[in-house]
Formats: C-alpha cells, structure tokens, sequence
C-alpha cells in the first residue's frame, strides 16, 4: 500500500484518569481506524491495550471512540472519518475503562441477562421442526433485529445509559424485542415484566443516537418503541 | 457545542422538545399571574394587555407560539413512535414539524399587527 501522508493520532492510555497520548502513524489507502491501532500497538508502542479479533465486521470486539463518534473501527477508513487526518482514539463510553483501549463489558452482557434475552424453549429436539412463516409479521419484526454483533456502539451512543447507570441499554432491549416476536419462545410475559421497569424500555427518550451510530444499520429505537407498545398493551389487558 | 455523537436528527428533535417544553413550563406561571389580575384588579389587566401590544411583546410571543408548535408537532411524532408501528420516514417528520412551526410562527407575526 503506498505511503501518501502522516495521521496525527491521539490514543487514550491509563484507565478512567489516564490521558491521551499522541503518535505519528504512516496515511496508507483503505487504511481503517483498526490498522491505525495495530501499527502503533505493533511498531510504537507494544504496552498499548485494545481488542480485536474477526477484522470484518462479525464479532463486535473492535468498537471505539473515534473522533468522539462510537464506532466499529475495523470497518471505518480513516479517509471517512478523518479527512484532515487527525484521530482521536478512546474507549468507549459508558463502560468502565480497563487499560487504554479496553472496556470492561461485564455490565452491558449482565444487562441483556436481567433483559432476559434468552430464549426460552418450548419445544424439545424430539418435536417436529415449529413452522415459521418468513413474512408474518412477527418473524419480519424479529428479522428486522437478530444481525447484533453485541458491540456495545448503541450503548456507549446512548444518553440515557449515561444518565442512568441502571438503564438496560439499546442493544438488550433490542435482543428482548427480537425475543418477544419469536412465536417458539416461551418466556414473554416474564421478558416483558423485566423490560417494562423503571430502567427498562420506557426510560428511552427516542434520541436515536443507537439507531443513528449502529454499524449494522439496525434501529433498536424501533425495537424499544414496540417493546414500549406491547407492555402498554399488556398492562392494559392485564396481562403485564 | 454539541458533542459529535449527539449531532443528528434525532438528538436535535429531543433537545428541541426538551427546551421547548421548559420554555413553556416557565411561560405558563407568568401566564396564569396575569389572568388572576382580572379577578385582583381589572384596570390593572387592561393596562398590561396595551403594554402587550407593542411590538417587543409580539416578536417574544411569535417565539412563544413557535415553542407551542414545535412542542406540539414533536409529542405528536412521539406518540406516533410509542403507540403506531415504526415508521422509517423519522427525519422527515421532524423536519415537517420544525418546518410548520417556523411557518405558524411566521404566520402569527405577520397577522398580529
């Protein structure tokens, strides 16, 4: 690849009181913002700490703040995001800061836990296959939200995550969504009674910051609408 | 300034919604004080309604009537996001709304005199 300029890139080093550090990286065509970090983590500065694993966009580790914009860095070029060629690379928000690059994710997969964004079977392997009508619209609506990576840029973009800690987040109240339109599933009533408290869907205020960032071109603002119609149903049936 | 995560559409419409609803929040105590004066002293109500007719008063309720609109326009989209199926067509909605808001405020100015 020919070498056509030099980045000036900014990398958050330490845990949450650490500070940026600036290094001069070789501009390279098709260069994404994930070869940025590995040449400085393998050519200037093995101590430097970040994950990665895939490099194409399927395993959700790489997500970063770039240039104050959650995002998936393997798969963002640095001519996109960085046409003056200046980067500003940290952690991603709303996560506790390991080291540098690394967040600690524990609370984001705790809370699609306490979403119950698990599916729950009704059936054992021993029953004939559940027919599933591919346009009904319960299986379009849960199409609409299975391709999640789980790379946390909907919940580091998200505000509300920011101002209540507790609040599930985008991307497991997306997970329970896709759940709650899956007709095998036999735990909807208690996911709803979980994704219907004070930190669940109606703490959304419909920004569309998740929507607005995910790499996948999901909208878990759509899901959290239907999450928040579905549990105005119930309770008004009762059935909450 | 606005933080770069926060700059779209939809966090614009949020903030829009947010102060215009605080907008209104403090209009209407100042609202209803002068309505009680026409209970309390009705020489007084009069006095201040002539005041209200001069033009610094107009162009601060053409603003008064852009929050009503905008407020108005924005929580009817979101009931349409919290209670209709999704639709795709977001930012046209909130372009609509901020659009017909500047146009009834408009509107309001042009007539008021």
């Amino acid at each position: 690849m020919p070498t056509m300029s030099a980045l000036n890139v900014s990398v958050w080093r330490g845990a949450a009181d650490g500070r940026f550090e600036t290094f001069e990286v070789p501009h390279s065509t098709n260069q994404t913002v994930l070869d940025v970090v590995t040449y400085i983590q393998r050519l200037l500065d093995s101590t430097l700490s970040y994950r990665f694993a895939c490099r194409v966009g399927m395993c959700g580790s790489c997500a970063m703040t770039v240039n104050g914009r959650p995002r998936w860095t393997c798969r963002t070029h640095v001519t996109k995001v960085a046409p003056d060629l200046r980067l500003e690379i940290a952690p991603l928000k709303n996560l506790p800061v390991i080291k540098d690059l690394t967040v600690d994710m524990s609370d984001f997969f705790t809370k699609w836990q306490r979403a119950k964004g698990r599916f729950a079977p009704t059936k054992t392997r021993s029953d004939p296959v559940e027919k599933i009508i591919p346009d009904s619209q319960a299986r379009q609506a849960a199409d609409a939200g299975i391709e999640c990576i789980n790379c946390a840029v909907c919940y580091a973009a998200c505000d509300v995550v920011t101002w209540n800690p507790d609040y599930l987040g985008p991307a497991a109240l997306n997970r329970a969504w896709t759940l709650q339109n899956d007709t095998r599933d036999g735990d909807q009533r208690q996911r709803l009674r979980a994704v219907a408290g004070d930190a669940g869907c109606h703490a959304c205020h419909t920004h569309q910051s998740c929507q607005e960032h995910c790499p996948k071109n999901l909208n878990p603002t759509a899901s959290i609408a239907g999450l928040k119609a579905a549990a105005f149903r119930a309770a008004l049936t009762g059935k909450l | 300034m606005i933080r770069p995560h926060r700059n779209h559409a939809g966090y614009w419409a949020f903030l829009l919604h947010r102060f215009s609803g605080l907008g209104l929040a403090v209009f209407l105590p100042a609202h209803f004080l002068v309505l009680g004066l026409a209970i309390e002293d009705a020489s007084k109500l009069d006095s201040f309604l002539v005041w209200t007719e001069g033009l610094p008063v107009k162009a601060a309720e053409m603003g008064l009537v852009f929050l009503l609109a905008i407020h108005l326009l924005g929580g009817l989209r979101l009931l349409m996001i919290e209670f209709l199926p999704w639709r795709d067509w977001q930012k046209t909605l909130i372009v609509f709304a901020g659009g017909a808001s500047v146009v009834i405020a408009f509107t309001f100015i042009v007539n008021a005199f």
